[in-house]
């Protein structure tokens, strides 16, 4: 029965284009919060966010790939070359092997890789191996890159290579190993098959040497990398759920919190009202976001901690007053004190025939009040009191900030986290104002 | 809690409600705490009802008649004087049978939209006091809503059950009022002005619903109105209240045919005043002011308006209750 009168609400909000689309970014919202938190469970992802080995294959701050394919799709993709896939000579010698892997890509790319590296793995070998590198061109030019002991785990940083930049005229390694010598002026890309040949001795019959050689790209995924390679789609990703629960709950935890304590003040009066009062005017003139970044900075930036903090400041906020005002009317209504002569408790008059009569009008204010939580959560993260381990939208933030992304043109750093953080504005806002159309009809001539 | 009427002993010879010196003061306050007076509602009121009567309040609107009603029904705590139901001092009750009371005594409002929780059915509405009641089998609930429904005509069930208040008329509204009234099965009916909201046309419709349900029920039925044209019909005694005093009492008839306090001589001159068809909504009230209630006036309190009032007596003597005729009772000088 009482499920007619929100079908009613339903058909209603129906009519409200802006309602439709603010729940159609909600569903998208939720619908990528759940893949999120299904297909990347939330140790993994935190794990992964920690940083290091699991990104040293991505390039560092490299743009998304579909920002380059609106510009023609012309930068670098990250290559790599693999001594699994390479055809290994192998000549036996006394006391051991020498084996040639010849590394090899195709580069047919408009930019320079962003980076070059080879990793090294040598495991088994009663004493190091020896390698000698060469690099060979398309056009038939080889380059020495020196020798190298291998250890059993070994990075070759080959853009890091002062002597070899020096010996390249100047140019930095990822570029000058693939400019076009022909072309005077800017380096230009020599296309074509480029091979790192590895020679190396190795003193064992059957050990041997796992190679790959990386050209990092200048682009990457959906969302690009930072500064320590990790793939910012994670973080997006993982930001929905924890925005919209952070959101949710701080705005579940105030709104009904508030809601039960201004009842019951309303109901009491007296000096329970006058506490409530005195305590709701000395919390409101008390900054929230000082008294955050103090909890923050001397105890923990824990999310949960924030949110509880959130929560009990956000009690006897405003809100008490507002909903005190809802509430003194209905105090006085007549079926309150039908309910009083029928030998209803305090309890139930509280919870049960007053804070029902003004729920309705609360519904768009509480819908409007989870983004603002949302930003607060973000806001926190950028002033560096985000969560510690998650990866939240704020933290990305914080990250571009700190490397000073818009500086160096990192643009998609930026704006695909605030992009995530208006759309979620957008969605309950526009969703919000429907509502409040609906259950609040005095605003509908407005 | 769940609560039984044998936590009030019933005494079936009593009577069912004796109020004595009944006193229920409003204090003001100032800046919250500075006592400034109190408005005097109900001034020192007597009366003694029996199970299964019917009786009238009647007097101005202001005159304290919701007031003494909340106050039976322990909605307002009396500042001094004594009721006791069946024989157990209000007062003295327990909270457990302080509940118990509260089911022994049906309350009808006056605005029956007010009187309903908006947000609610029917069916919930009238579940409430029995799930207060601790009443907790569903289909013994159903059963008797189904029950007191038909009891008020709102049949069949089926088609009020679901029904929110605002889909109900106002004749609708008040039969779910009454119905809830009736469901905890009380022995007395507090009915303030329970048709002064509704159309004129529904008004008579519900008298009669409710003098059938007390006539059926032998329940002791307290109804309020400043409507003395429509009380001969629907009690059977008649309390003359003014400025929270119960200024005269005696049966229907013998009240209304040999009126004896100046006060309800003047209430019915006014209803007889033959001139146009709405002379008597206009001078339904007295010539003069209505007293005050935060400093009632000395003596009598109908001095000030009183045709026969007698200097030095009234204004300064509280007239007590003469029976200038037999089972009439009058508080007046003019009987000395
Ligand atoms: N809760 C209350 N607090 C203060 N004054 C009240 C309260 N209830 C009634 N009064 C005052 O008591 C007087 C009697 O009111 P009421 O009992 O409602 O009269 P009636 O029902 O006869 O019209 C009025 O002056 C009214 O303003
Ligand atoms: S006591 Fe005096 S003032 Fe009061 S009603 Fe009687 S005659 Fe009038
Ligand atoms: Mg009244």
């Amino acid at each position: 029965m009482i499920g007619a009168r929100w079908r009613e609400h339903w058909e209603e909000l129906r009519r409200y284009p802006s309602a439709l689309v603010g729940m159609a970014i909600i569903a998208l919202l939720v619908g990528l919060s759940l893949y999120t938190v299904i297909a990347i469970p939330y140790s993994q992802a935190l794990e992964k966010w920690r940083g290091g080995e699991p990104w040293q294959l991505h390039p560092v701050n490299a743009a998304p790939v579909w920002l380059d394919r609106l510009t023609g799709g012309r930068e670098a993709r990250t290559l790599i070359a693999s001594s699994e896939d390479a055809e290994v000579e192998e000549v036996p010698f006394e006391g051991g092997r020498r084996l040639r892997i010849p590394l090899e890509v195709d580069y047919d790319y408009a930019g320079f890789p962003s980076e070059l590296n080879l990793f090294l793995h040598a495991e088994g070998h009663p004493q190091r191996p020896f390698a000698r590198l060469a690099w060979q061109t398309p056009d038939g030019r080889e380059i020495a890159l020196g020798g190298h002991r291998i250890g059993r785990e070994d990075r070759i940083s080959l853009s890091q290579d002062r002597a070899l930049e020096r010996r390249l005229g100047g140019l930095v390694p990822h570029v000058g190993l693939l400019a076009d010598p022909e072309i005077e002026g800017e380096p230009q890309v020599l296309p074509g098959r480029y091979r790192l040949l590895l020679d190396a001795v190795v003193f064992d019959d059957t050990a041997g040497i796992d190679a790959e050689l990386v050209l990092y790209g200048r682009v990457h995924g959906i969302a690009g990398t930072d500064h320590q390679r990790r793939d910012l789609s994670l973080a997006l990703m993982w930001g929905t759920p924890v925005a919209l629960a952070f959101g949710l709950l701080a705005a579940v935890g105030t709104t009904v919190t508030t809601l039960v304590i201004a009842a019951v003040g309303v109901w009491y009066r007296g000096w329970v009202d006058a506490v409530i009062q005195r305590l709701t005017e000395v919390n409101m003139i008390l900054p929230l976001l000082p008294i955050l970044v103090m909890v923050g900075t001397l105890y923990s930036t824990s999310i949960w901690l924030m949110l509880g903090v959130v929560v009990v400041l956000g009690i006897f906020s405003a809100g008490i007053k507002m909903y005190r005002a809802m509430l003194l009317p209905i105090r006085e209504a007549p079926y309150i004190e039908a309910a009083r002569a029928y030998g209803a408790g305090n309890l139930r008059i509280v919870m049960r025939y007053m804070i029902p009569r003004i729920l309705p009008v609360l519904i768009p204010t509480f819908v409007t009040l989870i983004p603002t939580f949302v930003f607060l959560e973000a806001s926190l993260a950028v002033l560096g009191l985000g969560d510690p381990v998650l990866p939240t939208w704020g933290k990305v933030l914080n990250d571009a900030q700190s490397q000073s992304a818009l500086y160096n043109g990192y643009y998609y750093w930026v704006v695909s986290p605030a992009v995530l953080l208006m759309l979620t504005g957008l969605g309950f806002a526009m969703l919000g104002f429907a509502l409040d159309r609906i259950f609040n009809p005095r605003l509908r001539s407005l | 809690m769940a609560t039984s009427r044998a936590d009030l002993p019933a005494n079936a010879e009593a009577s069912l409600l004796k109020v004595r010196d009944l006193h229920t003061w409003f204090e003001l306050r100032q800046w919250g705490f500075l006592r400034v007076g109190a408005v005097h509602a109900v001034d020192g009121v007597n009366f003694t009802l029996e199970r299964g009567e019917a009786v009238a309040f009647v007097g101005e609107s202001g005159c304290g008649k919701s007031s003494l009603a909340r106050t039976l029904l322990g909605l307002h705590r009396p500042t001094r004087g004594s009721v006791r139901f069946a024989g157990r001092e209000m007062q003295s009750l327990s909270p457990a049978e302080l509940k118990a009371y509260r089911a022994e005594v049906g309350y009808v409002q006056q605005d029956p939209y007010g009187a309903l929780p908006p947000f609610l059915d029917v069916r919930r509405i009238l579940a409430e006091p029995l799930i207060v009641h601790g009443i907790k089998d569903r289909q013994e609930r159903e059963r008797r809503i189904r029950a007191v429904l038909e009891e008020v005509r709102l049949s069949p069930a089926e088609e009020y059950l679901g029904k929110f208040p605002h889909m109900l008329s106002g004749g609708q509204q008040q039969r779910v009022v009454i119905a809830r009234a009736l469901i905890l099965a009380p022995s007395m009916i507090i009915a303030d002005e329970p048709v002064s909201m509704l159309d004129a046309s529904v008004r008579v419709e519900i008298l009669n619903l409710l003098r059938g349900i007390q006539a059926r029920r032998e329940l002791t039925l307290v109804f309020i109105t400043h409507d003395l044209s429509t009380v001969r019909h629907f009690a059977e005694r008649i309390f003359v209240m003014y400025a929270g005093q119960v200024v005269e009492s005696a049966a229907v008839d013998e009240l209304l045919d040999h009126p004896q306090h100046p006060y309800t001589q003047a209430l019915l001159a006014a209803i007889a005043d033959p001139d146009a068809a709405n002379a008597r909504r206009l001078r339904e009230v007295p010539a003069g002011e209505p007293p005050s209630l935060i400093q009632p006036p000395t003596g009598c309190r109908f001095h000030p308006r009183c045709p026969h009032a007698m200097a030095g007596l009234c204004d300064r003597d509280d007239p007590p209750d003469f029976t200038p005729r037999e089972n009439h009772l009058s508080a007046c000088w003019l009987h000395r």
